[in-house]
């Protein structure tokens, strides 16, 4: 007996818990590298031990400048944005039992795109913090009519998700398009906004979107143990004593939240609500409450790593970061695809 | 035993001369014909309206050759091209939807998903924006992209056989991919530039000339025959492959066939009027929903295009006086509510 609990046998259950928090360590390892680098790196690269020490006790130097003015504030925002996106296509797949569920595919970044260039076009805003609050109320109008459209009946399919997303999307964007079309001064300011970047964002946007990204966050975080319960199917989770039309309300206000402030902060970006889910279930299995917490960690890590890649690649120029996450999750998306069967969730 | 044979169901006849048979659906002949009739219409509606009115008897002189020269050269050098094109490419995109959808078995099987005209865009938006060409060196960029993506999509999805799901999928990631790259393109671009391109993006035909309703004609004359003289296994095929083999069918010819000319027609349609959303997703399901079949005919699909492209260009032209929007704009907010009425409508349906 003594022998036995000195030398348990390694169970399948205990070997996956070692393999999570194994996970979990190498994930919050490379988010710090990838923080540091966005911080490090750019048309100006300023060494390790410069940057920890401006970082602390600014100089006036041009070193300290770039690191606060520029680096710091354009760091965190990658930092709220990557998680709020990762998250956000987290609590979306789980709620429509959708392993496709994205905001970018199913419309939601359309929907704060068109108020932005509502905005834009007819109110004369012209900042980025400015079109915040627009970005936000597309974003939640886009997300209550698609859930309302696919997430719901008797038979909701990925396919009728993505294509009631889909249907969103077109009518949106043909607002989008006759306005752009109609509006030529608008349409320039739109195309920077539009192409998902955090090169002209400054701190003012940061403290702006905050409030809402933490409120987002803790209320996803909250959430994991009923979103596991839903999982089950809504017969299951009801018999469990979940509720399962108060869950996809909270979150859907929790995805409102998360992508509004997201969207508006660095404009759409495709594809990371898809990749982080998926990499995090890879790793942890079906329980969604790892999925959020690697979520969380894998979503900044990815973000502010293809940020750093879009300044190296083309150095001096920029590539702006949603290009680069399109460019590295489509990819990864379309491998697996081939992998997987796609009942995975 | 042939007695029995003979007994159809009222809903079909079928003529016989020697080696030769058809089977007709005469409600889906009659939808066919109708929409037909209907985008005809609109075409000599589209010919009568513009900046300067020309009445329908007018318009019919200058067709039959008999017209003065002024309503001559408003007729077959302002209009008629735009007109054509717009009847040609609602046409082939009907079509090519058509077969997509059937061969997918999957309604979100269009060009529009599987990343054709997302793969036609990047094309012409290299060309314009990197390469600097213009006209007909667009149209090839938009071929080639066309092309290029369909290969990459149809060997990504490849694996021991191509599952119709999996085709959906490869083309929304490559078109996400591909949607990236454009709207790269168009943010680094001078101004100008990238207003030209973006009115490209939406699909337009303002414009237009013959250069262009050649490109499609071809595209429509060459293919859609082959595409319907094919089109007759898509019901077996529709069954499952060893079904399709056992009752004769050459599948996987016939299914390369289809593929390319689908491809095909949807590249000749974007050469020349630009990425038109909606059309190729919309048609053929409208079409099965008035013919009353469970899988709409590639003709009455295509009626359905030619018809709905004509009106929604109709539409572009007088919905905001005194500014021609382009009609992909028309399209995609037509498609996109069709789409959600057909998601409220059968929300009690297990379809998707």
């Amino acid at each position: 007996m003594t022998a036995v609990l000195t030398a348990p046998p390694a169970s399948p259950h205990r070997q996956r818990a070692r393999r999570r928090w194994i996970g979990f360590a190498v994930a919050v390892a490379v988010l710090f590298v990838a923080l540091a680098l966005s911080i490090a790196i750019g048309s100006r690269t300023i060494d390790l031990s410069t940057v920890w020490r401006v970082l602390w006790h600014p100089d006036g130097s041009a070193e300290s400048a770039i690191v606060h003015d520029l680096r710091f504030p354009r760091t965190v925002l990658g930092l709220g944005v990557g998680a709020a996106l990762g998250l956000a296509g987290t609590v979306m797949q789980a709620l429509t039992r959708n392993p496709l569920a994205e905001p970018g595919l199913l419309g939601v970044n359309l929907g704060a795109s068109t108020a932005v260039v509502v905005a834009i076009a007819f109110l004369g805003v012209t900042t980025a913090s400015g079109y915040v609050w627009f970005a936000f109320a597309g974003a939640a109008l886009t997300s209550a009519a698609v859930f309302a459209l696919g997430g719901t009946g008797r038979h909701p399919t990925p396919e009728r998700q993505i294509l009631a997303g889909v249907s969103i999307t077109a009518v949106l964007g043909a607002i989008v398009w006759a306005i752009l079309v109609l509006r030529r001064e608008a349409f320039d300011r739109y195309r920077h906004w539009d192409v998902g970047s955090f090169s002209d964002r400054d701190s003012a946007t940061v403290t702006q979107i905050l409030p809402f990204l933490v409120a987002g966050v803790v209320l996803t975080l909250v959430l994991g143990r009923q979103l596991n319960a839903l999982s089950l199917g809504d017969e299951s989770a009801t018999s469990l004593g979940a509720r399962p039309a108060r869950i996809r309300a909270l979150g859907l206000l929790a995805v409102t939240l998360l992508c509004g402030a997201a969207t508006a902060a660095a404009g759409p970006i495709w594809f990371l609500g898809l990749a982080v889910p998926y990499a995090a279930r890879m790793i942890v299995g079906s329980d969604q409450r790892w999925i959020l917490a690697y979520a969380v960690i894998l979503g900044p890590a990815l973000l502010l790593g293809a940020d750093v890649l879009g300044r190296v690649l083309v150095a001096p120029a920029e590539l702006p970061v949603g290009v680069v996450t399109a460019f590295l999750g489509a990819p990864l998306f379309i491998a697996l695809c081939r992998r997987r069967r796609l009942s995975s969730l | 035993m042939t007695a029995t044979l003979e007994k159809r169901p009222a809903k079909r006849a079928v003529v016989r001369a020697g080696a030769f048979s058809v089977r007709l659906y005469p409600r889906a002949l009659i939808v066919g014909v109708v929409l037909v009739l209907i985008a005809l219409t609109m075409a000599l509606v589209n010919l009568t309206t513009g900046d300067f009115p020309v009445p329908v008897g007018e318009v019919l002189k200058s067709l039959a050759g008999k017209g003065t020269a002024g309503t001559d050269f408003i007729v077959y050098e302002l209009r008629l091209p735009r007109v054509l094109v717009t009847l040609l490419v609602g046409l082939a995109l009907g079509a090519s939807g058509a077969v997509f959808q059937s061969l997918t078995r999957n309604p979100l099987g269009s060009p529009d998903f599987v990343g054709l005209t997302t793969g036609a865009a990047s094309g012409a938006l290299i060309v314009m924006l990197i390469v600097g060409g213009g006209g007909l060196q667009v149209s090839a960029g938009a071929i080639t992209g066309c092309v290029v993506t369909a290969v990459v999509v149809y060997l990504l999805a490849f694996r021991r056989g191509v599952q119709p799901f999996r085709l959906v999928l490869m083309g929304i990631g490559v078109s996400a991919l591909l949607e990236a790259l454009n709207s790269y393109l168009i943010y680094r671009a001078q101004l100008n530039e990238a207003i030209a391109a973006q009115v490209w993006l939406i699909g337009s035909v303002n414009g237009r000339g013959w250069t262009e309703v050649v490109i499609v004609a071809v595209t429509v004359v060459v293919l859609v025959p082959l595409v319907v003289h094919y089109g007759r296994h898509l019901k077996m095929l529709a069954l499952g492959d060893e079904m399709a083999v056992l009752h004769g069918v050459p599948v996987e010819r016939s299914r390369a066939v289809l593929a390319l000319a689908a491809v095909s027609l949807s590249a000749g349609a974007t050469a020349a009027a630009g990425p038109i959303a909606f059309v190729a997703l919309a048609a053929p399901p409208l079409a099965a929903r008035l013919s009353s079949s469970p899988s709409s005919g590639i003709l009455p699909a295509a009626g359905m295009g030619a018809a709905l492209l004509s009106a929604g260009d109709w539409a572009a032209q007088n919905a905001l006086p005194g500014n021609d929007i382009p009609v992909g704009v028309i399209t995609a907010a037509l498609g996109g509510v069709y789409l959600t009425w057909l998601l409220f409508h059968e929300k009690r349906g297990a379809r998707a």
